[in-house]
């Protein structure tokens, strides 16, 4: 036979369309898992959702990118915080770019609207990012939305029981920001502060409220301590306005207060801010290995990129991103009969955060975790949170009965209440 | 009877057409995704073009007009979550949420009749942001920062409004109506009085109009025009929230109206389709670091390029296709002259 250009070229074009078969059936038999994220990239939170994505970052690259055989395909989206963006970033995942789960979102109001989006799928599947809202999964659940996370009721758990208990308080003067996350964190204290007998005097502020002085001028004279549930520069407005006038009642803050935002800035507030108490599902000192060791992951690969300690963004995200993981490793990254077996096997794993708390699920597929009471602490010269009491297996319902629970009613800035007597 | 010539008509009739069989082309994501997306946000705009072309106000108060309606199809609707005590069918929500948002135009026109330019700007701007920091602290009504869910629209021929097919051609007949309630109005005697106020309010009032009765009835009208608009809007979003009807919202149907082309009707829906493009897929473009940024570049080179947005760039191409130039340029400079009125 003799080696024309023309046998060569037949024989070229043979072994490429042979290797392009054998490729193409080899992607057959194990297509990628596509796996899509929303987080907040854009406005208020984008620091926070920055960090999330480091942290699923670290998840994937743990693991290679592959999962039960298969490869991970990550699409990464962003939103800006609000339910609508969030949405359309959500239906893109899932219409144009076909993926078979979404992670995310970051805010309570997005995560709502991703809710009632995953009722109108079937066969895909929503975890939840880093977003609290109680009603998620509280009331009218979704049967393909889970959430690993604790949300803002739940992170203050213990509190009310150590400031009545421990503090000595009988009588605490609220001052809070007016909308539906510091209701959520109020109604986690007041439950067991109330039901022990404490009395709290309650003052709303508006949210990116800067003059406290009116606030500070209505506090009963009576009072032992000031629960403050505000965050970022709310929060840091009050302290400082609270040690100018002399202030020197004892701190009791939410799981959002001792924020960066608190903890770096310089001024009287410091005074103040040393030893605040508070509760959340974070600490920055945490002696709990797995903390220690995540933590030390998180610096070795993100070095001055990141922040010195994984913010509570990036603890849900990957919280959330290992339960998808190690639900995908279970059922060998069998994603047919509409996920079937995959949503089964998320609904019944039992893990360890990184924060070292143990995480299930409850019947409405909302973690079960634990909680941590922390304080502020000077650790050689820079402000830091640290854990110094932990609540074990903190339900949604705070321990009660599902419709007993619900009977209480949706917190609001009039439930529950427990004022002083007169 | 819309005025238009044969040639109009027949362009008119081709677009239609062509939309009618899309969803034979495109993928339901493109289908519902970006023209449905962008044909109820472009019924907002719509209603922004009107007010400002044929009347020359500049109103920011069209999204919380839309909103007006939203929210009151989302009080009224029988699926919301948490429900309410006033729920009843949709077939009965719907139109009162487009009269609610009727007379809410109405009193934005009322509140703000005697206002001009910057200062119309500024108080149709101050009633929007009211607008919505009062329904995010409204608990009882508009249910604060979590707003009303599950808004899933009504059923048609036994399909749920979210299909596809149902959605698309929803917002297809709604933005058509509208589109031709607008070329209609403006050949009215009221349409040819408001253009006659926009040109010059002293003159029509001393001729003998009651100029502020048409400027009350303009804002009316806008409001039904963007009542349809939010009630699909609240259906597309499966709810509605205070930051649907926010700041970013109420400036992104500016952007969309004046990027489209404040100078005729159809740029409000070219507009939205370049937003819902850019918004959709600018961070596949650029990645999800610097996505805004390209929004911004391209946004602000369709305006440098052309004051009067992508509309214009096509008068004026045709203009130069022609030849002549002589008639389309001087609607072009009436156009321009409206615009930077506005701006």
């Amino acid at each position: 036979m003799t080696f024309t250009r023309r046998t060569a070229m037949a024989w070229a074009m043979g072994t490429v369309a042979a290797v392009f078969a054998l490729s193409d059936a080899m992607a057959q038999d194990q297509p990628p898992i596509r796996i899509g994220s929303i987080t907040t990239l854009e406005g208020p939170f984008a620091t926070g959702g920055q960090d999330a994505y480091r942290a699923m970052e670290m998840a994937f690259e743990a693991i290679d990118y592959t999962v039960g055989g298969r490869e991970i395909q990550w699409i990464r989206e962003s939103s800006n915080a609000t339910p609508d963006v969030a949405l359309a970033r959500a239906r893109k995942l899932i219409e144009q770019d076909e993926v078979d789960i979404i992670i995310g979102p970051l805010s309570g109001a997005e995560g709502i609207a991703l809710r009632d989006y995953s009722r109108t799928l079937t066969g895909r599947t929503i975890i939840n990012g880093s977003s609290g809202a109680a009603d998620t999964t509280l009331r009218d659940p979704s049967s393909n939305f889970f959430r690993f996370n604790t949300e803002g009721t739940q992170w203050m758990a213990g509190l009310g029981t150590y400031a009545y208990e421990e503090m000595d308080s009988r009588h605490v003067a609220l001052v809070a920001a007016d909308y539906a996350f510091p209701y959520a964190q109020v109604f986690g204290f007041m439950h067991e502060y109330c039901e022990l007998g404490g009395a709290v005097t309650k003052l709303w502020s508006p949210l990116n409220t800067t003059d406290f002085s009116s606030i500070i001028a209505q506090f009963p004279s009576d009072i032992d301590a000031v629960l403050l549930i505000q965050g970022g520069t709310d929060a840091l407005a009050f302290l400082t306005q609270y040690a100018e006038v002399g202030g020197d009642l004892p701190i009791i803050g939410g799981s959002i207060t001792a924020d960066q935002t608190l903890l770096s800035a310089r001024g009287p507030h410091q005074r103040l801010m040393e030893g605040m108490v508070a509760a959340g599902p974070i600490a920055d000192l945490n002696e709990d290995p797995n903390w220690q060791d995540f933590v030390a992951r998180y610096r070795e690969r993100w070095g001055s990129e990141g922040f010195d300690s994984p913010s509570i963004h990036a603890v849900n995200y990957y919280t959330n991103t290992i339960a998808v993981l190690q639900a995908l490793e279970e059922v060998g990254g069998d994603l047919s009969d509409d996920q079937a077996a995959f949503q089964a096997a998320l609904a019944e794993i039992e893990f360890t955060a990184p924060t070292g708390a143990n995480v299930r699920l409850d019947s409405n597929r909302q973690a079960i975790s634990d909680i941590f009471l922390t304080r502020i602490v000077n650790d050689g010269g820079t402000m830091r949170t640290e854990a110094f009491g932990r609540t074990p297996d903190v339900t949604q319902t705070l321990g009660m009965d599902t419709e007993e629970f619900l009977a209480l009613g949706s917190p609001s800035r009039d439930n529950p209440d427990c004022p002083p007597a007169l | 009877m819309i005025m238009m010539s044969t040639r109009q008509w027949a362009l008119t009739g081709l677009g239609v057409a062509i939309l009618m069989v899309l969803p034979l082309l495109l993928h339901n994501f493109w289908l519902v995704n970006i023209m449905g997306r962008a044909m109820v946000y472009g019924v907002v705009a719509l209603s922004l073009t009107f007010l400002a072309h044929y009347g020359g106000f500049i109103s920011l108060a069209q999204t919380m007009v839309a909103g007006i309606a939203g929210y009151a199809v989302a009080m009224m609707a029988p699926t919301a979550i948490p429900l309410s005590t006033m729920a009843m069918p949709y077939a009965l929500a719907i139109p009162l949420a487009v009269l609610a948002a009727t007379l809410a135009g109405a009193l934005v026109g009322l509140i703000a009749v005697n206002t001009r330019e910057i200062y119309l700007l500024m108080i149709t701007l101050a009633l929007a942001v009211g607008f919505s920091l009062f329904a995010q602290s409204n608990i009882t009504w508009f249910r604060g920062y979590e707003g009303i869910r599950n808004i899933v629209g009504p059923e048609v021929f036994g399909l749920p409004f979210r299909t596809p097919m149902v959605f698309y051609y929803s917002a297809l007949i709604v933005a058509v109506l509208m589109y031709l309630l607008v070329l209609y109005v403006v050949r009215t005697p009221f349409g040819l009085v408001l253009q006659a106020i926009r040109d010059s309010n002293r003159r029509t009032a001393a001729i003998g109009f009651n100029v502020a009765l048409h400027r009350i009835a303009a804002f009316a009208l806008a409001g039904f025009i963007a009542g349809w608009g939010g009630v699909l809007i609240t259906f597309y979003n499966i709810g509605i929230t205070p930051s649907s009807i926010g700041l970013w919202a109420t400036v992104a149907v500016l952007i969309m109206a004046v990027i489209g082309g404040l100078g005729h009707p159809l740029g409000a829906f070219i507009g939205a389709l370049i937003y819902a493009l850019m918004d959709t897929f600018a961070s596949t473009i650029i990645g999800h670091d610097r996505f805004n940024t390209l929004i911004g570049l391209v946004f602000l080179s369709i305006v440098l390029l052309s004051p009067d947005g992508v509309w214009g760039i096509g008068e004026r191409l045709k203009a130069t296709l022609q030849g002549k130039g002589s008639k389309p340029a001087v609607e072009e400079a009436a156009g321009n002259e409206t615009a930077d009125r506005g701006s």
